[in-house]
């Protein structure tokens, strides 16, 4: 058992259990130092991924490769990020409590787990030390009746996704004998006919991962809890838990599932229309900042799964480059969100930027900046992740899913602009606090990625193609 | 020598356009009037070598462009036709240049005016030199910019851009035949560069296009284009209207280098139209009529510089049916003295306007002579070598027209002949009514006015005696050349006349009363004009209102300005002579014709086309996206079992999808 393989997943949860014990351990309240903890053992983590071999390990659960790495350093790098973000704003909500860093940092291990499942049973468990911790954490407020209301909705609908993936999963062992995704490839690679079983059952793997990026129609549940949970939480919501499932999702789809692609590429292919449709249209109308960012989220899925309809491995690595500056932008953005707060109260409406640009004008020129960019306008990051995934689908032959990408982002951009107007060249509402140090650094740092990154993107592109290429062989 | 003739105008455009604020508005002045300078010595030499010497060349530039079977290249092209307009050009260009240094002394933005200027000419050398008709066309359609640009340099004032407007949408009217004209020439000979069409004339003779002789159909679309161009009856309308413009450009552009463009065209084209015998017909009863008709309109006119427009286009008028009856070297001619005597009378307008303080009604003139002498003796010799009074210029050419009209022994001919007679009988009129009412008399300017008549500085003064010089001896001096005996030595095949065409032998052959003639008719105008001006001064007036409708209408003289403020608008009193006074009611039947119904249709299009429909598109896409919103939103019910219900719906679509699609 070369279990060595599996060193960051075993340093992570080992120095989770630390943490724990030395939060419960003192008298005193031990939110920031805990953070600062998990934020280390996040950064180790990903620099043990970095220098993490290749192969499988754990009796074939455990797969390790470029893509893997390339997947888990982003769900880290999103979880680090999304706890600095929650520092300030935990701490002014009174919600400093020590239990948060480390249910993120369980989150994160299951997202690395699922990363890095190469077994339906890996998956599931990855999965639900995923969602585990989400739903706490979305009802982390839980004096606050939108929160627990969050908390308590993602885990109803999480419940009813978990048994669809399961029951997907017992199809496809019932009728292929092994949950071992190496040999389910073989099993349907096999001359044979694939039977309905199999089908059906991978339709169902597919809806409860469909849930976890919020796709159409699985959607439902993003704005409602967007909306009730916290802002930090919101914020790591909408990056690290995507990562993960969209990780999953191209693995279990191109892997075990690769021989049955013109099957399920039909349903990709409907869940990105319909996620890029509905990602534009619904946001339109939203008055609250969260929400919008719910369906902007619901949107970029969309975009991102264009990659994996291809199937392509022009489209596989527009979706992990799509993935890599949605992330940095998404939380350049939810930076800004969390730093919203008008006389210490947090306000989250998009009137509440009003004037933003008079009053405080570095976050409002940072903020345009993620608004342009999520728009897809160069030379912003946003641009070329979109450049990308249009430029495969047009490769690839699937012009309607280009032009429709291409109307939709024409769409989206509307609401996105509306908010840099409101920004400019409304009345001011009232000044909003002073932004704190840790939110202008992630702000800064997110905003200058996004604003330079058409200058350097070869890094990126190189580390996307090398992932591609490890996944599709 | 010969490229810099033509680059060194756009040199000094791009100093005064481009560097004019770093270098100044006096350096940047004088930076263009040396570049004129240099190119009219340039010009000169040219002159010299191509025509004097009889030594024709091509200079080659580059490639401009090479689509399929079109190639077009950019090369200038110096034979004896081309020599001549570029030196007048050059040389009147020049004077121009240095008159307006004093005009243009007061005004806000000199650098922008001599840029403009020097574009301009440089155009007008372009357009001369062209070696095929796209680069021809090139420069046409540079000197119809410039001159838009000129006329509207005044831009704060309302005229002055409805005038440029409609010099340049009177002049696109002609362009379109123009290339049509240009189009149907590659159609039928497969090239536009003269070297390759002029000989292919003769093989192509007998070509049809729909129906239609090709080479007639050529010469009749130029024809038109020329008109445009040329100010021609019918396309006439801007040419006194473009007097918005500074005087120096009226001098340049209508009256001595711009207007010719289409009589330039016509004799460039020579090899073409003389196998078009009926597009010549056209030509010469246009150009007929165009001078009998300007000529009436200008001795009613009031305008200083409009008589003198009208005059031009009469002039114009001579040239083109000079160049109908085939007499394409006479017509050149009187080009070329007309540009010398039209550049003094305008330049010398403007000297007057300047004197009287931007005065430019002549009723409200009179009396000045002896306060502004040098410039009355120079509108003297203008107008006397206007009237074709022997010796002075205008009388050799406008002889010789007269002449060549009446040895074409056609009926077009003698009609071109018998209007010429009468328009030189009005020609001499007016233009003494002109000088009569502009200079003698009692002064009828107010008494502020008259004080502050002064003579022009010298700056302006010396292009007026120059241009004096040239009006007094060209004729003299080049008609030997241009149309006596060495004129087969001096054009040397730059026009082309063709077998049966023996005009230019057949006008020295005419009865010996014919050459008399014009001189007497002039001499009757300037008598006329004498007794009706200075011997009995009421008697216009009892004329204009015998010929009026409503003879109350009729302004006496002199004018007195009503109290209070001045009547802007001049009532119209009717009759024949409203007739007159409202130029034939042209710009009311085009107003009629073209104009409302123009704009109609243009309200039509803005308010249907563009409001409704152009807009009403992405309105309508927007209101189905805000509608789409509402509708996406209206699914969010905040329900779970709702949410649980659309997530199995869709797991059963997509199973089902699947099971199909199998």
């Amino acid at each position: 058992m070369s279990w060595t393989l599996a060193l960051p997943e075993l340093v992570l949860a080992c120095s989770g259990l630390v943490l724990l014990l030395a939060g419960v351990i003192p008298k005193q309240e031990t939110f920031f130092p805990i953070t600062m903890g998990a934020i280390g053992a996040l950064l180790v983590t990903a620099v043990l991924v970095l220098g993490q071999g290749e192969g499988t390990a754990l009796g074939g659960h455990y797969v390790a490769d470029a893509f893997s790495g390339f997947m888990k350093i982003l769900a880290l790098g999103a979880a680090a990020l999304g706890l600095l973000l929650s520092i300030d704003f935990n701490e002014k909500e009174g919600l400093g409590r020590f239990e948060f860093p480390v249910l993120v940092l369980f989150a994160s291990l299951g997202a690395m787990v699922m990363i890095s499942a190469n077994d339906l049973m890996a998956l599931y468990l990855g999965l639900e030390l995923l969602s585990l911790p989400l739903y706490v954490i979305a009802a982390f407020n839980r004096d606050n009746a939108r929160s627990s209301e969050a908390g308590l909705k993602y885990f109803v609908l999480g419940a009813l996704a978990s048994g669809l993936l399961l029951y997907g999963t017992t199809l496809v062992y019932g009728f292929a004998g092994t949950t071992n995704f190496d040999r389910l490839a073989d099993a349907f690679s096999a001359a044979q006919g694939v039977s309905a079983g199999v089908i059906v059952g991978v339709v169902f793997v597919i809806a409860g991962l469909a849930f976890k990026v919020s796709a159409v129609p699985f959607h439902m549940w993003t704005p409602d809890v967007y909306e009730g949970a916290p802002t930090p939480v919101t914020a790591y919501f909408a990056s690290a838990p995507k990562v993960a499932a969209i990780a999953l999702l191209t693995r279990v789809l191109l892997g075990p599932f690769g021989d049955l692609a013109a099957q399920w590429q039909q349903v990709i292919l409907l869940i990105s229309f319909g996620s890029m449709i509905l990602g534009s249209f619904a946001a339109i109308g939203q008055i609250n900042l969260k929400r919008l960012m719910a369906y902007s989220s619901i949107g970029h899925v969309g975009y991102a799964l264009m990659g994996l309809a291809v199937g392509s491995d022009t489209g596989l690595r527009g979706l992990l480059f799509y993935m890599a500056i949605y992330v940095f932008m998404n939380v350049g953005a939810f930076a800004v969100l969390v730093a919203m707060r008008r006389q210490g109260r947090a306000v989250e409406q998009v009137e509440d930027l009003a004037g933003l640009a008079r009053t405080d004008l570095g976050m409002a020129l940072w903020m345009a900046a993620f608004m342009f960019s999520m728009a897809g306008i160069p030379p912003l990051a946003g641009f070329f992740s979109k450049l990308y995934v249009f430029l495969a689908a047009v490769q690839g032959g699937f012009w309607t899913l280009a032009v429709v990408g291409v109307l939709t982002s024409v769409v989206s951009a509307y609401y996105y602009l509306r908010v840099v107007k409101v920004m400019f060249f409304d009345q001011p509402a009232g000044a909003l606090d002073r932004a704190p140090a840790s939110l202008t650094i992630v702000m800064a740092g997110t905003g200058l990625f996004t604003l330079l990154f058409g200058l350097f993107p070869a890094p990126l592109l190189a580390a996307a193609q090398a992932a591609a290429a490890a996944l599709l062989g | 020598m010969f490229v810099g003739a033509i680059f060194f105008p756009l040199l000094g455009a791009c100093l005064s356009g481009f560097l004019g604020r770093w270098l100044g508005d006096k350096l940047a002045q004088w930076a263009t009037v040396i570049c004129m300078a240099l190119a009219a010595v340039c010009g000169s030499l040219a002159f010299a070598h191509v025509a004097m010497d009889s030594q024709p060349a091509t200079v080659p530039l580059l490639t401009w462009m090479d689509v399929g079977g079109l190639e077009i290249s950019w090369a200038l092209r110096y034979d004896t036709l081309s020599v001549v307009m570029v030196a007048m050009v050059t040389f009147i260009s020049t004077l121009i240049h240095l008159y307006s240094v004093g005009y243009m002394s007061h005004d806000a933005t000199p650098t922008r005016f001599f840029a403009y200027l020097s574009l301009f000419t440089f155009m007008m050398l372009m357009l001369v030199t062209a070696d095929n008709l796209a680069q021809l066309f090139f420069g046409w359609e540079g000197v119809g910019l410039a001159s838009y640009l000129l006329i509207g340099y005044w831009y704060d004032r309302e005229s002055a851009n409805r005038a440029a407007m409609k010099a340049f949408i009177v002049n696109r009217v002609g362009d379109v035949f123009f290339m049509l004209g240009l189009a149907l020439t590659f159609f039928t000979f497969g090239s536009i560069e003269f070297d390759t069409i002029f000989p292919a004339v003769a093989q192509h003779a007998n070509d049809r296009f729909a129906g239609l002789p090709a080479i007639e159909l050529i010469g009749v679309l130029l024809f038109l284009g020329a008109c445009g161009k040329s100010a021609q009856l019918g396309l006439h309308t801007w040419l006194p209207d473009a007097m918005e413009g500074p005087t120096p450009v009226s001098a340049l552009i209508h009256a001595a280098t711009m207007v010719t463009a289409g009589v330039f065209l016509m004799a460039r084209m020579s090899p073409l139209m003389e196998y078009a015998p009926v597009a010549l017909a056209i030509v010469t009863v246009v150009g007929a009529s165009t001078a009998l008709f300007a000529a009436t309109i200008g001795c009613v006119q009031n305008d200083i510089k409009r008589i003198i427009a009208y005059s031009t286009c009469s002039q114009l008028g001579y040239m083109f049916f000079a160049a109908g009856v085939g007499a394409y070297q006479v017509s050149v001619f009187h080009l070329f003295t007309h540009a010398f005597f039209k550049a003094l009378l305008f330049l010398g307008a403007g000297s007057v306007i300047h004197a009287m303080s931007d005065e430019q009604d002549i009723r409200k003139m009179g009396g000045i002579w002896t306060k502004i002498p040098v410039t009355y003796v120079v509108m003297w010799i203008g107008n006397l070598a206007l009237a074709g009074i022997p010796f002075f210029a205008g009388y050799y050419s406008k002889d010789a027209i007269l002449e060549a009209a009446y040895a074409a022994h056609s009926g077009v001919g003698a009609y071109a002949w018998v209007c010429g007679m009468l328009a030189a009988f009005l020609t001499a009129f007016y233009s003494w009514r002109l000088l009569i009412l502009t200079f003698h008399g009692k002064p009828r300017a107010d008494h502020h006015t008259m004080e502050h008549v002064h003579e022009s500085p010298a700056v302006m003064l010396i292009p007026l005696l120059l241009l004096a010089v040239g009006a007094v001896l060209t004729g003299a001096v080049f008609a030997p050349f241009f149309v006596g005996e060495h004129a087969h030595e001096f054009w040397n095949g730059a026009i082309f006349n063709g077998e049966h065409n023996h005009i230019l032998h057949a006008m020295h052959e005419v009865p010996e009363w014919v050459p008399l003639a014009p001189t007497v008719m002039g001499i009757a105008g300037i008598a006329l004009a004498y007794v009706m001006y200075m011997a009995a001064p009421g008697l216009p007036t009892r004329l204009a209102q015998m010929f009026s409708a409503r003879p109350q209408l009729v302004r006496r003289l002199p004018l007195i300005p009503a109290e209070g403020e001045e009547q802007q608008t001049e009532p119209n009193p009717g009759g024949l002579y409203g007739f007159l006074l409202k130029k034939w009611y042209f710009d009311e039947l085009y107003d009629f014709l073209f104009v409302r119904p123009a704009r109609r249709l243009a309200e039509r299009f803005w308010k249907v086309g563009d409001a409704r429909i152009i807009d009403g598109m992405p309105n309508g896409v927007a209101s189905l996206a805000a509608a789409g919103a509402r509708g996406a939103v209206r699914i969010q019910t905040g329900r779970v079992a709702n949410y649980a219900f659309a997530m199995i719906i869709g797991l059963v679509l997509f199973v089902t999808l699947f099971l199909i699609g199998r």
